[in-house]
């Protein structure tokens, strides 16, 4: 069993310095010892010494290594090896710039300082691990015989540690010995997979038998197993006995560290991986590191300063050569020899001077420039981080940034991909309605309270979370104070460890346990149904005493105790109670195991101490398993289902009430507890079967017990009731649908209770022929459904099916057979499934209703006005996606919906030629000139049509599946890009992150991924930045985010404010950085001229080296931090604006040159100003060079000044420590010694040029001049042509009620003047409406009667022609080469006359050439019934596709004609696809 | 893909978590100006309204500052004279054809000239070069200021930087370095022709030329102030290029050695390649005006030797005003930029007039 491979995790695992080392030593398994036997045999001949040990080190360095390891991975920046190849350059003699010692200087800086961050980081990692290490455990003792408490870090491998409950696994532990009766124990994975359901594990099957408590002593097996890996879902090995007996492990014994014991009141195992070799710990990614987009772009910048760089000094040196060559062999007196006194060539002088220059010059390649960034980018990651608008109050959780260098991206996405559940909703199930055999009950009651609900929701929740962690705590631990006597130690321990883990945890549980909030449980009857209820109830209690036959009861009466007996026991819904982490609620009552002893049965009805509500009650512990485990269900239900076959016959005999009526014993006092059935807990595997559950315990009908072969009813008037369970089908998404089989105690009937999607359930519905009565049920649920699914209500339907003895036997037969089929068994299974579900009698429908979170809506019209497309995928059915989609405005009812569903591959590239087919014709005609135009320019004509008519695409996971594939996904995204809104249902994990890397890669657009989930993760890991929803599911989405948020509609203010300002903050600051330095370098530059290309510079070698670190160094990083073009309140309600972002608008790859430009000219203005005013004086070279100096400082800051958009009191402040700070040490520098400062000797320069009027004269003139063009720019591009952000500013300058005005007054035209391109863009010409009547509705008449659905038009509209150029290059021409409409499309614009009629002829063409047969295609969906809607659907068959468009309202049949294969047409077009794709 | 529960609370951690973020105090930002980034401020927007007044007013400033230094450089006197001596004619041109540094025989030339305006006040008298690169990167380097401040150490054993004029047969150099080598050497000496055919000869100050604090600070003689110099300077020997050592620069013991004035001005070096250096001071003495109108006669003791790199020599005399000498340019670049702004400023005015009001109403007030 054991596998002899060598891992690949193993590859990547070892950090770890031990692991390295013991390589050689071990082959390819590991074998694990128990310690006790080694005890004597001190360290040497333990066979575990070379197994890492528990402790764990996750710090980068030590004292020791600190320096060497720190510089060499900061020399791993190519910056810094070049910055330190340039100060050591400057030790060279012949070719050094400055003194060698003050050239080290930045560099020296700018490492120390990223060396200290290294050192603080490294600490506080430091502490966490001492933390982790000091936890304690009990570990076994040989010396004591018994477990003694032990830190983590003094865990070994082989130890034997015994757990308890709610503890945290200190390592990797094979389960051996649990208190369980069914030697399981129970683990929460949160911390690891953010699966916050609980896991079973077992004991080691040798060790499963034993009665008597686990003695380490007797011990004496060897486990051997796999090394170390970071699989968490795998592990294999065996244990070898003494006696030479083997048996397999699998990862189902298995205890992985940082897992919490849970429902297990104690646990013993081996520790076979150890601190950084455990599973969890070689999962440890550190923070992950992205580079931005910004970032991209200035790397490219930079590598231009290099260029620059380079050319100037070439330029210089070969200057220096002609300069010396032109006095030939009369050497100039100042033409200095060198040491040697030897004379130079010309070219070897040039080849050295170049070397000078780059020093002189390495300013232009910013130094600073990488940390100021860091430090820009941490205050921003501050300020997200203190935005109270992020707070969420009710999870006391804010905004968390884990990626620190990424904060810009977040201000220039472009697609957003979502997930859908407890992303946009909040994952609450609530029960809303629902039908019994026909009869509508509206519950209205509940409605009412729901909306109390979302009204009071925040303070609601505020109190439950409040008051829910803290008395958890308390009560956790009174809880254990009063085992206090069973282990005096734990107490300790738990308070000891407890202190942040614990916290953390509790609130990570708190958040999982919103399964069951107040407003999920507490449903309020329809008072017309629990009357029913009620009535019904008593009758059968009546009948039950009267031992009258139940078939007596009226059929709709029965239906409904039918129905409500179905949603509580068809489900995988486990029950435990509060404030009882130990103990299931067992009601053991069956005949096969009674109950052993009298503790056992004590135990089992430990009934609970109730406190007040569940809702403060808490979430540590009170998760108890679902069977909800695939294969641990089939292992237990397959027995039962045995012993049933052979129990038929013999049952039949026995009085089959009496078991089920079992007396329950009324309240078993046994400690004082009583048992409330009221405040039992339902763990559920999806939310909505808790709902249903919740719902059922609402009319009274609550479940209070679930064990693997039975299932135990409480019924009004009936007491309990407990039914065999038989067999449980769980739910698959092929069938969707789950059935019980159970044994129903009242009328001994095998009973079959189903429950699914309606479509699934209402195929299998028994022919309608069998009754009228069962017709009309079924024609009105239906037509509830429809209602209900319009109202956006997650439905299920409930079915049931009585079976006589025979039948069961005969499918159970069968059954058992597929059960233990070797060959193709899941197969055999599921025609098992089907042939159990059929002939179902319809009970009734459910309506739940997923909540959406708050603001989901209004934060997607707002992100969609921004420019974004959104995306949502998510792995639920189409349906329920699609209502949703509804519910949060993503789709729109005015919107055509595409839907993709294909059956093949080919059907599939079929479909979507369709689709691309109807999109062009579409476009076509609405837009003729607007083609005509695209077509000249080249441009993609698809991504025009969102603006002129919104489509929606929707497509589900297997049709996905072939569109991702290499020959089809071009033409998906072109679909893709053409709709508003993009759909996918039933995606796999696998899938989101495939859609998400198409959409990066192909279209090279920025993306967002946002998810909660487990599923998301590798979606969120794709994109450019992942944004975790820190709620209800667990923390692996947020661990592998960039960003977590508690809300979804936090986004909003996070991507258009504070991603719209890092951008704009950050663009700017590097444009100024780049300009800045190009300006102070091109002084020296021009001065190279006036000093025979020698590498002199006339100013100062401490103001050179000094000017970017110090004194032009703050005013930027305070503009760069806290600058603000719009404010956030305009930036919200402009959605727009963020456009800017997305288009890089602050930073093009034009706008470095223009700076650069600017800057050489603002040089040659600071450098010839005082050129020409000095010029033939008697001014010595440092005393014109300071002024100079003074002058490129005071040009620099006021340029910032123009820049700046926000002046706060940090602005005046910084510039103005700026400039006393440069006169100060100018005048400290100059006045401090005469001689030390060779060769410049500044000795009271600064003194005297302060008293000389001309300095003055040049600190006013200069920057005047320097900046003049500059702002007259500025004010032109004001006036002339404002920037959106700029008319985003005018707006904030108006008083607030004004602005609120003008923005809910005149969205449009605000959109409109913000957007001068919609004129060239506007398709709403009223000729070329008037072209097909089919969308003509999508044509706004006139821009301004239209709300916001015409201003994301705008928007769209506005985008539209940039962005094409760039996105769609790549495979749109292609397109426009083949298909015949664009072809014609310049011809069409030639004629002014809408060419309607040829228009749709060729529409017609396409249909006829696509609608290769009508035999079968898909009805619209039923809620939109105003809407057109295409089903794009393609049968199973795969060769029958169909295509039909739905119009309701109007000419509903135009394009039904059935017509033949037009295959011309067809083949022509296919082909010349395959020719240009 | 999971990571274990301790690297969360690490992670935590690390993520930059502002104050406040302990584990039992609610995590609730605090509400401050500073925090929600909702700090007062100004919020200049550029448009051609908004800085239409900054234009006329750096304009109305400019102009008249511009106009008032034009005036006072035009006010102030200043004659030059090229006795380079590049041209046959020129009374200088045979002293000009000896390219050596140090010859024995000292050439005389005259050069006559004619002030047309009397100079009043302080004249200064300035000799001037150009094409000397005395900015180039290891000329400039080229000195030992330790040994001009006076350090008998650096005296003996001079610094690297003064290589390769450092050491001459083995004798450290004094002053050492390329700068200290190549200084002027000639001689300047101004006669007034009287009108009635005397020459007078017009006194030349040639202290009070220097900085003070290089006279007083940084120049400083080995051995303190009173010392004999021909004794301290023994064991050192004169720089290569030089007629006399140090020690023999000035009669005056104030104004010999490192502190000699005309060595102090020359040590400075000039910024750009054509540059004047003080020569002398012509006091404001009792005769009124200083410097008569009138021909006068400069005599020059022709040394220094230019041609070799195509260099030219000027003496130069010239009253100063107090913004320094005479230097029309900034009077003028003041008048541009003022004019410039001021034009802009009409240019924006037409703009805002045009575009801005129709602009800014329909954003705002539609």
């Amino acid at each position: 069993m054991a596998r002899h491979g060598e891992d690949p995790g193993m590859v990547k695992a070892p950090k770890v310095k031990q692991q390295r080392k013991k390589k050689s030593k071990e082959n390819k398994t590991r074998t694990v010892h128990a310690n006790l036997l080694y005890d004597h045999a001190k360290g040497e001949e333990n066979p575990n010494r070379h197994y890492a040990n528990n402790k764990i080190k996750t710090t980068k360095y030590t004292v020791l290594s600190f320096l060497p390891k720190n510089l060499f991975e900061q020399f791993h920046r190519f910056a810094n090896v070049y910055f330190v190849f340039i100060a050591l350059l400057n030790f060279v003699p012949v070719v050094n710039a400055f003194q060698p010692e003050l050239a080290l200087a930045p560099v020296v800086f700018i490492l120390s300082v990223t060396a200290i961050k290294d050192l603080w980081e490294d600490y506080r990692r430091h502490r966490s691990d001492k933390e982790i290490n000091h936890m304690d455990c009990l570990v076994f003792s040989r010396a004591e015989r018994r477990y003694v408490e032990k830190y983590w870090k003094e865990l070994r491998v082989g130890d034997f540690i015994r757990l308890r409950c709610n503890e945290i696994l200190p390592a990797d532990v094979l389960l051996l010995s649990s208190s369980d009766p069914d030697r399981l124990c129970h683990i929460e994975t949160a911390t690891l997979d953010g699966e916050t359901n609980l896991k079973q594990r077992q004991v080691v099957r040798s060790f499963f038998d034993l009665d008597c408590d686990f003695d380490p002593l007797k011990y004496n097996s060897v486990i051997e197993c796999e090394k170390p890996n970071n699989d968490l879902n795998r592990f294999r090995g065996y244990i070898m006995h003494r006696s030479g007996r083997r048996d397999a492990l699998y990862k189902e014994n298995l205890l992985l560290r940082g897992c919490t014991i849970r429902n297990t009141e104690e646990a013993v195992g081996i520790v076979i991986y150890a601190g950084h070799e455990t599973k969890a710990m070689l999962n440890n990614n550190g923070p992950r590191y992205k580079r931005s987009k910004l970032e991209r772009q200035m790397n490219v910048d930079v590598f231009w300063c290099v260029i620059i760089l380079l050319v100037m000094c070439l330029f210089t040196a070969v200057g220096h050569g002609l300069w010396m060559f032109q006095y030939g062999d009369k050497r100039p007196v100042f033409d200095v020899l060198s040491p040697e006194g030897t004379d130079l060539s010309p070219i070897m002088s040039a080849i050295y001077l170049f070397l000078t220059m780059i020093i002189v010059f390495q300013v232009l390649i910013p130094i600073s420039l990488f940390v100021s960034i860091e430090i820009v980018k941490i205050c921003q990651v501050f300020f997200i981080h203190q935005d109270m608008e992020l707070y969420d109050e009710e999870t006391d959780s804010h905004l968390q940034c884990r990626a620190l260098n990424i904060t810009e991206d977040l201000g220039q996405m472009q697609y957003i991909f979502s997930d859908k559940t407890g992303t946009l909703t909040e994952n609450k199930m609530v029960f809303r309605r629902c039908t019994v055999a026909g009869v509508e009950y509206s519950h209205d009651a509940n409605a009412r309270r729901l909306a109390m609900y979302q009204e009071m929701d925040s303070e609601e929740e505020e109190c439950t979370s409040h008051g829910g962690t803290l008395p958890r705590r308390d009560s956790v631990t009174s809880h254990q104070s009063a085992r206090v006597v069973l282990r005096s130690q734990s107490t300790k321990s738990h308070r000891r460890t407890g202190s942040r883990a614990e916290a953390k945890r509790a609130s990570i549980l708190s958040k999982h346990t919103a399964f069951s909030s107040p407003m999920e449980k507490d449903i309020t009857p329809d008072p017309q149904l629990l009357d029913k209820v009620n009535e019904c109830s008593s009758q059968m209690d009546f009948m039950r005493f009267h031992s009258q036959p139940m078939s007596q009861l009226p059929s709709d009466l029965a239906d409904i105790i039918d129905f409500f007996i179905a949603l509580t026991i068809c489900n995988t819904v486990v029950v435990s109670s509060p404030n009882q982490p130990r103990q299931k609620v067992r009601m053991r009552f069956e005949l096969k195991s009674p109950v052993k002893t009298i503790e056992d049965f004590i135990k089992r009805f430990t009934p609970s101490r109730l406190t007040s509500g569940s809702n403060n009650s808490s979430s540590s512990s009170l998760i108890t398993n679902r069977s909800s485990n695939k294969g641990c269900s089939s292992v237990l239900s397959s027995p039962s289902a045995e012993s049933t076959l052979t129990k038929l016959d013999e049952e039949k005999h026995h009085g089959g009430l009496e078991h089920a009526f079992s007396p329950i014993p009324p309240c078993y006092d046994g400690k004082g507890w009583n048992l409330e059935e009221g405040e039992l807990r339902y763990e559920a595997e999806s939310p909505d079967e808790a709902a249903l559950v919740y719902a059922a315990r609402a009319y009274k009908c609550s479940l209070v017990g679930r064990l693997p072969d039975q299932v135990t009813v409480e019924l009004p008037h009936l007491g309990k009731l407990s039914f065999e369970l038989l067999h449980t089908l769980g739910f698959d998404s092929t069938r969707k649908r789950m059935s019980v089989v159970v044994r129903h105690p009242l009328t001994d009937q095998i009973t079959v209770y189903t429950k699914g999607a309606d479509s699934a359930i209402m195929d299998l519905i028994r022919p309608p022929d069998t009754g009228k009565r069962q017709k009309k049920i079924v024609s009105r649920t239906q037509n509830y459904l429809n209602l209900y699914a319009a109202d956006g209500l997650r439905t299920l339907c409930i079915a049931k099916k009585i079976m006589s003895k025979e039948q069961y036997a005969c499918w159970l037969q069968r059954h058992l057979e597929a059960e233990t089929a070797i060959q193709g068994r899941e197969e055999l299974l599921f025609q098992s499934a089907l042939r159990l579900e059929t002939n179902l009698q319809l009970l009734g429908a459910t309506g739940i209703e997923d909540r959406l979170q708050d603001g989901v809506p209004e934060t997607i019209a707002s992100l969609r006005q921004a420019g974004l497309q959104i995306w949502v995928l998510t792995g639920d059915k189409q349906e329920t996606a699609v209502n949703i989609a509804y519910a949060c405005k993503l789709l729109d009812p005015e919107e055509e919906i595409l839907t993709l569903n294909a059956d093949s591959q080919e059907a599939c590239a079929l479909l979507l030629e369709e689709s691309l087919h109807y999109i062009q014709a579409k476009f076509l005609c609405s837009s003729t000139d607007q083609a005509a135009k695209n077509f000249q320019n080249n441009f993609a004509p698809f991504d025009i049509y969102p603006s002129s008519s919104p489509l929606g695409l929707v497509i589900d996971g297997r049709t996905l599946a072939y569109a991702l594939d290499k020959s089809l996904e071009d033409k998906f995204l072109a679909i893709a890009q053409s709709c508003r809104s993009v759909l996918c249902c039933r995606s796999t994990p696998l899938q989101k992150s495939m859609v998400v890397k198409l959409v990066r890669n192909k279209l090279k657009v920025m993306t967002l991924a946002i998810g909660d989930g487990a599923n998301d993760v590798s979606m969120i890991q794709v994109a450019d930045v992942g944004v975790g929803i820190s709620g209800q599911e667990g923390m692996q989405a947020v661990m592998a985010s960039d960003f977590a948020l508690p809300r979804f509609r936090y986004l909003q203010k996070l991507l258009l404010v504070h991603g719209h300002w890092c951008y704009s903050r950050l663009a700017n600051m590097i444009l100024y950085f780049f300009y800045k330095n190009a300006m102070f370098v091109a002084l020296i530059f021009w001065y190279q001229f006036y000093c025979g290309f020698s590498g002199s510079a006339m100013i100062d070698q401490w103001y050179l080296i000094f000017f970017n670190l110090m004194f032009s160094a703050f005013p930027q990083l305070i503009t760069g931090t806290l600058d603000k073009d719009v404010s956030a309140e305009t930036l919200q309600q402009l959605p727009q604006l963020y456009v800017n972002g997305q288009n890089s608008e602050e930073y093009k790859p034009y706008m470095f040159w223009m700076n650069m430009i600017d800057a050489f000219y603002q040089s040659l203005i600071c450098f010839f100003i005082p050129y020409f005013a000095y010029a033939d004086s008697d001014v010595d070279l440092f005393t014109w060079g300071t002024p100079i100096t003074t002058l490129a400082l005071f040009t620099i800051l006021v340029h910032l000044g123009i820049e700046t958009k926000t002046w706060t009191w940090m602005n005046w402040l910084s510039i103005s420590f700026s400039i006393s700070l440069f006169f100060t040490v100018a005048l400290c520098y100059n006045a401090s010694c005469p001689t030390c400062y060779s060769p410049s000797n500044p000795y009271w320069t600064m003194q005297r040029l302060l008293q000389d009027p001309l300095f003055y004269l040049l600190c006013l003139i200069t920057p005047v001049a320097a900046l003049l063009p500059r702002y007259f720019y500025r004010a032109c591009q004001g006036t002339l042509f404002p920037s959106p952000i700029q008319v985003g500013r005018q707006l904030d300058k108006l008083p607030a009620e004004t602005r609120r005005n003008i923005l809910s007054l005149s969205r449009v035209e605000v959109g409109s003047a913000l957007s001068p391109k919609t004129h060239f863009l506007s398709l709403s010409t009223p000729s070329s409406t008037g072209c097909n009547k089919k969308d003509q509705r999508s044509f706004p008449g006139s821009n301004t009667s239209q709300g916001p659905v015409l201003q994301t038009d705008n928007q769209a509209r506005r985008r539209g022609p940039a962005d094409s150029e760039r996105d769609l290059y790549t495979f749109v021409p292609s397109e426009i080469d083949t298909l015949p409409y664009t072809k014609d499309a310049p011809k069409l614009s030639e004629e002014p006359q809408p060419p309607s009629t040829r228009d749709s002829e060729r529409l017609d063409k396409t249909l006829e050439a696509s609608d290769l047969s009508l035999s079968g295609w898909i009805t619209s969906t039923p809620l939109l019934s105003q809407t057109d809607c295409i089903h794009l659907n393609l049968p199973p068959d795969g060769d029958t596709p169909c295509v039909r468009y739905t119009r309701d309202s109007e000419e509903k049949l135009k394009s039904e004609q059935i017509i033949q294969k037009a295959q011309k047409t067809e083949q022509d077009t296919e082909q010349s696809l395959h020719v240009t794709t | 893909m999971a990571t274990s529960y301790n690297a969360k609370d690490e992670d935590g951690h690390i993520t930059v978590s502002g104050p406040g973020g302990g584990t039992l105090r609610s995590r609730k930002p605090e509400n401050t100006a500073f925090k929600q980034q909702r700090l007062p401020a100004w919020q200049p927007i550029l448009t051609a309204g908004t800085v239409l007044p900054a234009f006329f007013i750096i304009g109305l400033i400019f102009i008249p500052i511009g106009i008032g230094l034009y005036v006072t450089s035009n006010n102030i006197r200043e004659f030059e004279v090229d006795y380079t001596g590049v041209d046959v004619s020129s009374p200088c041109f045979n002293c000009s054809q000896n390219y050596s540094w140090n010859s024995s025989r000292p050439c005389t030339c005259t050069i006559p000239f004619y002030l047309e305006q009397p100079y009043e006040g302080n004249v200064y008298m300035y000799y001037g070069l150009s094409n000397f690169y005395q900015n180039h990167r290891r000329y400039v380097k080229s000195r030992d200021d330790s040994q001009l401040h006076g350090d008998m150490d650096s005296l003996l054993t001079p610094s690297k930087e003064c290589e390769p004029y450092a050491f001459h047969d083995k004798k450290p150099i004094a002053p050492c370095g390329a700068i200290a080598n190549s200084m002027f050497n000639d001689t300047l000496e101004l006669f007034y022709n009287d009108p009635n055919g005397t020459k007078v000869l017009v006194p030349l100050a040639n202290t009070g030329i220097a900085w003070f604090t290089d006279k007083y600070v940084k120049f400083k003689n080995p051995g303190g102030d009173g010392a004999n110099l021909t004794a301290v300077f023994q064991g050192t020997s004169k720089p290569v290029n030089w007629l006399k050592p140090v020690y023999e620069l000035d009669k005056n013991s104030s104004n010999n050695g490192f502190i000699n004035e005309d060595f102090i001005v020359w040590m400075r070096t000039a910024a750009l390649p054509t540059f004047r250096k003080l020569y002398r001071t012509i006091k404001d003495a009792k005769v009124i005006p200083t410097l008569p109108s009138g021909n006068y006669t400069l005599e020059v003791v022709y040394n220094y030797p230019v041609r070799s790199f195509e260099g030219r020599k000027r003496m130069i005399l010239s009253t100063i005003s107090w913004m320094g000498g005479k230097n029309p340019f900034l009077g003028i670049a003041y008048v541009t930029v003022g004019s410039v702004c001021f034009f802009l400023g009409v240019v924006l005015l037409v703009i805002h007039h045009k575009c801005g009001n129709r602009n800014n109403s329909a954003d705002i007030s539609n």
